[in-house]
């Protein structure tokens, strides 16, 4: 099992990404995925940086591959989409219409925002060139297993969510610009002034969702710090780490002493806590449990 | 235009033809349609009969079978493909990938639709699934405006059905695990949002609470009806980092879609078929909006206005909206 960081799901600053991935390149990570993952709209302003990244990130010996937008609805989110296929790296779609501008044979991953839920579709993305797919969050062990063995026949390297607020749903509608009265088409980027997105709590004050532009996240941070060994067995070939504010580097050290070092789980709960103070940790969806069950 | 109408009984399914439905669509009682509650959904007898009285009338029928087969067990999913195959079915609604490339291959005559949770929202997606699986038609998803519509439907050769009444997705169809994350219970893996399993009331001081799972979705007053917990239209609060904070209906407000007064728009726009959602619903219920939109849908091809108030009684005390049919709405 290794590693790899998933694109940055928040309205980062091109100085944010800039050095998000010049250190990022340090780490013992094998693969980034990078583009923008959530909002077409916030491309232009940290585009100019993803060459670099890609340059600096390949010169450190890892794997990059482009992600797709997870909603496609206009004209020129489309020509994006089909554009990514240019650029010679693997595209990771994170929507199926991407599959429509695959050009013919081309290799490509798939993101955990496409349903890959049995052996089925699994096998038939394999053979139109899948070469790695990442599952989605809310799948228990039990499918996990199954998936991850499927892919080992069909040549497909299966990666589970690893560690991060995971994606929960996307929608063509914004709410951080509708948490500020706005609409979508007239957001004013409001989303950049909380790069960890903005919590939701209930009505008692228990934190509970992250919203993310048009993306709603988990508020709780997923993590499978507990599980290595039983995912090791199933066969999964890599943990995907979701990008966050703070020390990073720090999260993908101790997955990486998890991986290599057997690390006690109980452990790397206590040093994830000292890493991301205030962060609730969660992991109920392998267990088929509510996803927002606390970790122990 | 069609009108396709919702049938979660047999009983239903009688209403719906009887009160002028052209089609109607059901699923089997299973995990394997997106409306898995219990008592609702139609045995293969059932199935049998129901397309029987339905095709005397000249009505069709249309199975969903639409949410995500799970792992190590896709034959209860292939079965039900073959099976409404076999039973007469007009069409089966599909969305997961494996199970529409099955189809294609295993029943090469049967009409295949795309269910709205597949979250097929722009040409190109649409285009993928025709001329890879030689899908007929595509229920689009509740995120696109009317305009949007107009743009795909010229870009496609196959047919386009939209909701126009009931409850409302404010997010991409069959991409939500809200409710997973909530219960553990999904609408892609299990057929259920916000599962009636994990629903609690409870009169706390002088509140009604509802809670789905361990969270509390709504609070209202004594004497103030409590809101079904649906997850994206509860009441939440959002702080900010400078200390104010926001509390409503951040996702949206507990409102149903009606798009009545749009059903000229997206005839214009080349949509085939309207959709009326609620395979929940009692066939009291089911009848009369089914007579409303027959009414309206006859207005439209007429060209006459549409007719006002027919389904103020169902309305009445609830507040409804055109979604995200007028672009503002975003």
């Amino acid at each position: 099992m290794d590693l790899t960081v998933g694109p940055i799901a928040f309205f980062w600053s091109a100085d944010q990404v800039r050095d998000f991935y010049r250190t990022l390149a340090e780490t013992p990570v094998k693969r980034v995925v990078i583009g923008e993952w959530v909002c077409s709209k916030r491309l232009p302003f940290w585009q100019h940086e993803i060459p670099a990244a890609v340059e600096v990130l390949q010169a450190a010996g890892k794997q990059v591959a482009l992600s797709t937008l997870t909603l496609v609805t206009l004209k020129r989110e489309r020509r994006q989409t089909a554009e990514l296929f240019a650029s010679g790296l693997p595209v990771e779609i994170a929507d199926l219409t991407a599959l429509r501008h695959l050009p013919e044979g081309a290799p490509f991953w798939v993101a955990p925002t496409v349903n890959v839920y049995n052996e089925g579709t699994l096998e038939w993305l394999a053979t139109r060139g899948a070469q790695r797919i990442c599952l989605p969050p809310e799948l228990p062990l039990a499918s996990v297993a199954r998936l991850a063995r499927a892919g080992q026949q069909a040549g497909v390297a299966v990666e589970v969510w690893g560690h991060g607020r995971a994606p929960l749903a996307i929608s063509g509608r914004c709410y951080h610009a509708r948490l500020h009265d706005r609409a979508k088409d007239s957001c004013q980027f409001v989303c950049e002034e909380d790069p960890d997105g903005r919590t939701v709590e209930t009505l008692e004050g228990q934190a509970f969702l992250t919203v993310n532009g048009v993306q709603t996240l988990s508020h709780s941070h997923m993590t499978v710090a507990g599980q290595i060994d039983e995912l090791r067995e199933a066969g999964v070939a890599a943990l995907r780490l979701s990008p966050q504010p703070g020390d990073f580097a720090a999260v993908i050290g101790l997955y990486a002493r998890l991986l290599d070092s057997g690390l006690a789980p109980d452990q790397a709960l206590a040093d994830l806590r000292r890493i991301q103070p205030g962060a609730v940790f969660a992991q109920g969806f392998l267990e088929a449990r509510a996803g927002a069950a606390p970790c122990p | 235009m069609e009108l396709v109408c919702p049938a979660g009984t047999p009983a239903a399914l009688r209403a719906a033809v009887d009160a002028g439905a052209h089609t109607v669509y059901c699923g089997f009682a299973d995990e394997t349609n997106a409306r898995n509650f219990p008592g609702l959904n139609f045995s293969r007898e059932e199935l049998a009969d129901g397309v029987a009285y339905a095709q005397t009338r000249g009505a069709k029928v249309l199975v969903a079978i639409n949410t995500f087969p799970r792992a190590g067990e896709q034959m209860l999913w292939h079965d039900a493909v073959r099976d409404a195959a076999d039973l007469g079915a007009h069409a089966v609604i599909l969305a997961d990938l494996g199970l529409i490339a099955h189809a294609a291959e295993a029943h090469p005559g049967l009409r295949l639709h795309l269910s709205v949770q597949a979250a097929a929202a722009n040409p190109d997606a649409i285009n993928f699934y025709a001329q890879t699986f030689g899908i007929r038609r595509v229920v689009l998803p509740r995120v696109l405006s009317v305009e949007e519509i107009t743009a795909i439907n010229r870009e496609i050769d196959v047919e386009t059905e939209v909701f126009v009444f009931g409850g409302l997705c404010v997010m991409a169809e069959g991409r939500c695990s809200l409710s997973s994350y909530a219960t553990g219970l999904s609408p892609n893996m299990n057929g259920v949002c916000s599962p009636a399993s994990h629903v609690t009331y409870s009169d706390i001081g002088g509140n009604h609470e509802a809670r789905l799972g361990d969270f509390l979705i709504h609070r209202t007053p004594k004497g103030m009806p409590v809101p079904y917990p649906t997850l994206c239209k509860g009441c939440f609060t959002s702080p900010d980092d400078k200390g104010n904070s926001q509390t409503g209906h951040i996702f949206e407000d507990p409102v149903s879609l009606d798009a009545t007064r749009l059903i000229p728009a997206l005839q214009k726009a080349g949509v085939s078929a309207l959709k009326i959602e609620g395979r929940q619903r009692s066939r009291a219920y089911v009848a009369q909006v089914v007579r409303a939109f027959r009414a309206a849908v006859e207005a439209a091809e007429q060209g006459a206005p549409m007719p006002e108030g027919l389904l103020a009684r169902l309305t009445e005390g609830q507040a409804a909206t055109t979604g995200a049919y007028a672009k503002t709405w975003r």
